[in-house]
This record gives C-alpha cells, sequence and structure tokens, in this order.
C-alpha cells in the first residue's frame, strides 16, 4: 500500500498522472509537464513536497553532533534561520544523502532529508547521536508545499495571514523561521525565488486550495525535475550516492575543510580521495536534436590522444533553453568538448559548469 | 480513457492509419501512445521520397521521458511528412490524430492492409499491457 501525503485528494481532483515515487503516490503532472515548467520560470508554480522527511535535531548537544554529522559546519550558521545545504557522509566519504539545516537555535536544529533515503538516514543519524545529548525527532505530522517562480513570493503573501507576512517580510534567500505554527523558509528545489512552507497537516489543503484560487499553478515531478536539472541541483540516487565522494558530485563547495580540527564523519578519506584527485560532476549542453538522458556515456580524448570515458548522471530536455542539458560524472581533465553516445550515434556536446538556468536566464 | 476513431486502422505498436481519397496512407501516434511518453520535444520523420518497408524504424517520437521508434505500418512511398512538427511537436499531444499526423505513405502492397487492427482489435491491445 502506497504512502499517501495529505494532498492526494486534491492532486486527484486536479486531474494528476499519479505515480510511484519511492513508496509514494504522487503527481508526476496535471497534464502538461512543460507548462508546469514555464509556470515556475515565468510566473508562480507549487509542488506538494510532503513525502519529504522533517526531522528535528534538539538538545544541548545539537550543534557539536551537526559538526559530526554533516561535511559542511553549522557552525557557520550564526543568525537565526539561517539554512546550509550539505551532504551527510559515511565514514569512507560516500554520501548517504544530501540535505538542508536550518538553525533555529543553538539547541535546536531543523533537517529536511529526502524521503527515497528515509529509512537509512533515521538509523544512521540515530546510530550517530547515541554518544551525544540530543533528541532526533522526526516530524511526519507536518506537509510540506514549495511555492516558487518570481511571482511566488506575491502570491504567497496573498495568502498569508498578516502575522505570518509580517513574521517574514525582511526575510533573506536561504533562511527559515517559525510564525505560529507554520515554518517558512526561503529555499526550494528550482533556481528560482520562492517558499518552501512546512505546516501541520491538517492546515495543507486549504493553504494548497488558496494558493489555486490566487494562481498558483500546481507542478508535479516531472517539471521538478526538468527544473531542478536547469538550475544544476543534484537529485540523489541519480547524481550521487553511497558510492560517490562530494568531490565528485559538485558538492565539493559544500565541504567544510575549516577548522581543520573539527571531526566530521568521511573526513579522513576524503582527504585522501581529494589529495589523489577525484572525478567530477560537469554540466553539458547539446544543441543538436534528441534528449541526453541517465545512463548513456560520454567520451573525450584527453591530452596525450588517449580516449576517456564518463557517465550521464542526469540528462533531459530543458523547457527553458530548447535543447538537452546534462550532468555527467568524468575524469577531472575534460575539455570544453565531448560526445555523448545516443541511439548508436555520437552527438558532440559542450562542457559547463552544472548550472544551466538561474532567475528564468541561461546560466552558462 | 483514451479516444479511439472507430474509421482509422491501428498497429500494436500505436501507430494509427488512415486512408486518403487519394489511395494514400496518413500515420500517425495513438492518443494512448501520447499519453504514455508525455510532453513530445522532438520528432524525426523520414524524407519524402523514402521507400519504407513494413516494420522499418522510420521516425522517432521524443518526449521528455524516452525516445520511441515508430513503424512503417505499411511498405511504399512517403509522399508527405509533417513539417509543423519540427517546430510544434506539442501537436502530437494535443490532436494526436488530427494536426499531430508524422507523414504519409502509398502503399506497394496493399495485402499488408490486412495485417492493421480495427479499433476494437486495438483497444484490446491496450487493455492487455
Amino acid at each position: 500500500m502506497a504512502n499517501k501525503t495529505v494532498l492526494f485528494q486534491k492532486h486527484l481532483d486536479a486531474n494528476a498522472k499519479m505515480v510511484d515515487f519511492h513508496g509514494w503516490d504522487m503527481p508526476l503532472n496535471y497534464g502538461s509537464q512543460i507548462e508546469e515548467h514555464h509556470a515556475v520560470r515565468q510566473d508562480a508554480g507549487m509542488f506538494d513536497v510532503s513525502h519529504m522527511t522533517v526531522v528535528d535535531v534538539t538538545g544541548e548537544q545539537a550543534q557539536p553532533f551537526l559538526r559530526q554529522l554533516l561535511a559542511n559546519d553549522v557552525a557557520k550558521l550564526t543568525l537565526p534561520g539561517k539554512a546550509l545545504y550539505g551532504g551527510m557522509l559515511n565514514h569512507e566519504a560516500g554520501v548517504i544523502d544530501d540535505l538542508i539545516t536550518y538553525y533555529l537555535t543553538d539547541t535546536h536544529y531543523r533537517i529536511v532529508v529526502n524521503s527515497a533515503t528515509r529509512e537509512k538516514d533515521l538509523s544512521w543519524i540515530n546510530a550517530q547521536a547515541s554518544p551525544f545529548n540530543v533528541l532526533i525527532t522526526e516530524r511526519p505530522e507536518l506537509a510540506m508545499i514549495a511555492v516558487q517562480g518570481p511571482n511566488a513570493k506575491a502570491k504567497t503573501a496573498q495568502v498569508l495571514s498578516d502575522s505570518q507576512n509580517q513574521d517574514i517580510e525582511d526575510m533573506k534567500p536561504f533562511f527559515g523561521r517559525q510564525s505560529g505554527d507554520v515554518f517558512i523558509a526561503t529555499t526550494g528545489y528550482t533556481g528560482e525565488v520562492g517558499f518552501e512552507i512546512i505546516l501541520p497537516q491538517e492546515q495543507a489543503p486549504s493553504l494548497w486550495q488558496a494558493l489555486v484560487d490566487v494562481g498558483v499553478k500546481p507542478c508535479g515531478l516531472g517539471a521538478r525535475d526538468t527544473l531542478r536539472l536547469e538550475a544544476g541541483m543534484n537529485l540523489y540516487g541519480l547524481d550521487m550516492d553511497e558510492s560517490v565522494n562530494p568531490l565528485a558530485a559538485n558538492m565539493g563547495w559544500t565541504v567544510a575543510w575549516e577548522p581543520t580540527d573539527r571531526h566530521f564523519n568521511g573526513r579522513e578519506a576524503l582527504e585522501v580521495i581529494k589529495a589523489s584527485g577525484s572525478e567530477k560532476l560537469v554540466g553539458l549542453v547539446m544543441t543538436d536534436k534528441g534528449v541526453i538522458r541517465h545512463g548513456m556515456k560520454v567520451f573525450f580524448t584527453d591530452a596525450q590522444g588517449c580516449e576517456q570515458e564518463g557517465l550521464i548522471t542526469s540528462g533531459t530536455f530543458s523547457p527553458t533553453l530548447g535543447y538537452s542539458i546534462a550532468m555527467a560524472r568524468v575524469p577531472s581533465h575534460i575539455g570544453q568538448t565531448a560526445e555523448v553516445e545516443m541511439r548508436k550515434k555520437r552527438i558532440s556536446v559542450k562542457v559547463v559548469a552544472p548550472s544551466f538556468v538561474r532567475n528564468g536566464k541561461q546560466a552558462f | 480513457m483514451s479516444n479511439i476513431p472507430t474509421e482509422l486502422n491501428y498497429t500494436a505498436s500505436h501507430e494509427w492509419i488512415r486512408r486518403e481519397e487519394d489511395g494514400s496512407y496518413t500515420v500517425g501516434i495513438s492518443e494512448h501512445a501520447q499519453e504514455l511518453l508525455g510532453d513530445m520535444v522532438f520528432v524525426e520523420l523520414p524524407e519524402v521520397g523514402d521507400t519504407l518497408s513494413a516494420g522499418d524504424d522510420c521516425a522517432v517520437a521524443e518526449s521528455v521521458k524516452a525516445a520511441s521508434d515508430i513503424y512503417a505500418p505499411l511498405s511504399g512511398e512517403v509522399l508527405a511528412v509533417n513539417e509543423t512538427l519540427e517546430d510544434s511537436p506539442e501537436l502530437v499531444n494535443s490532436d494526436a490524430f488530427g494536426d499531430g499526423w508524422f507523414f504519409r505513405i502509398m502503399p506497394s502492397d496493399v495485402s499488408e492492409l490486412n495485417e492493421l487492427l480495427d479499433a476494437d482489435d486495438y483497444q484490446a491491445v491496450i487493455d492487455e499491457e
């Protein structure tokens, strides 16, 4: 029996095409995923992300615990509400999951992890927490709605209460703030501005409907994937997993090497990898017809004239750009062009930093 | 529930075929097929003048989800292709049995028509999926 979010009936009412997503019945699209994609780039769209796992880390040792658990350093978070993206590594420096941490107080952090990895994340977190004086509390009673797009904030403001609007008035990007029983964050997974709203389940359907009524377009997992890929954001399970270290997943910027005396899980293994050199994740752009897809191979010739090979981790058609984009894990010395093997042909592609669209515009 | 017009013929690989007044046949993919594929982003068509054998992979429908080969339902010569699909592949989604047609073929062996499915047969194919 698949899990259903509290918004399941809303999706059915809107004629969503529902699919199984790691044990959850989720909307793939409500008709056209490309129209949904454009709504987020040009206006405002929203996603039911209630399947994601919200975990509160509380207690006196919340900070030292998270400084060991995460490769990024929560000690960087000094302003209440500030959010931090990063990886949770195993002792071999493989990525167990990527997650966002919100700093609420010195004794209360909130983390949001992937639903597909929920069980292994929770068991790892609980095991790691045992030497610390912390409490790990999953919050399954909370729903989550992401409202994204250039008009997302203005449209959301129309449906929030006066006090909620006051509470979040001056909130900068990548922050979260509690307002009554609703947690509102300026985070997202699309490369657009907007909110992620975490709220008691029983309030979610009425908020969803209110957002529909002010013209926010419901968007499914299809659009979510093309949006995140245009934004150059990783998808766990495709772009990285436990067999991949963060340096090979374009997550090097989320590893806090300083201070050098901070021990975090996977640090020693990652230092060895860093010293010996790692593969890297690059962006690919293909202006010819066709769509690069996960699992295809990419080839290039190195300075010695030897052919080198890499693997497409994510690929799609970019609705904003009108051609295919992809992320690929490749040997680190790749040049500016390469060839992707698709349908028995090799097609030349441009190699770019893995960020394709930001705030509606081409980013490379 | 997909629309399956009774005046058309079909293949098990989800193409539809319509007889035209000049004896040629127009080919497209069914509404059911476009629903499975999702938003269409590229369509590759045969060339006018190509000679096809029944069963040849002669076109490609590429959606956000997957690239799917389109097979020639009949042998014969390609008389016309729907060039508007180059810039508007979404017509395959919005009007699969009309403006979303792929190509027109003049059959060289009309006995192959007996191999095609009628609407009921095609419904049975979908029901078995």
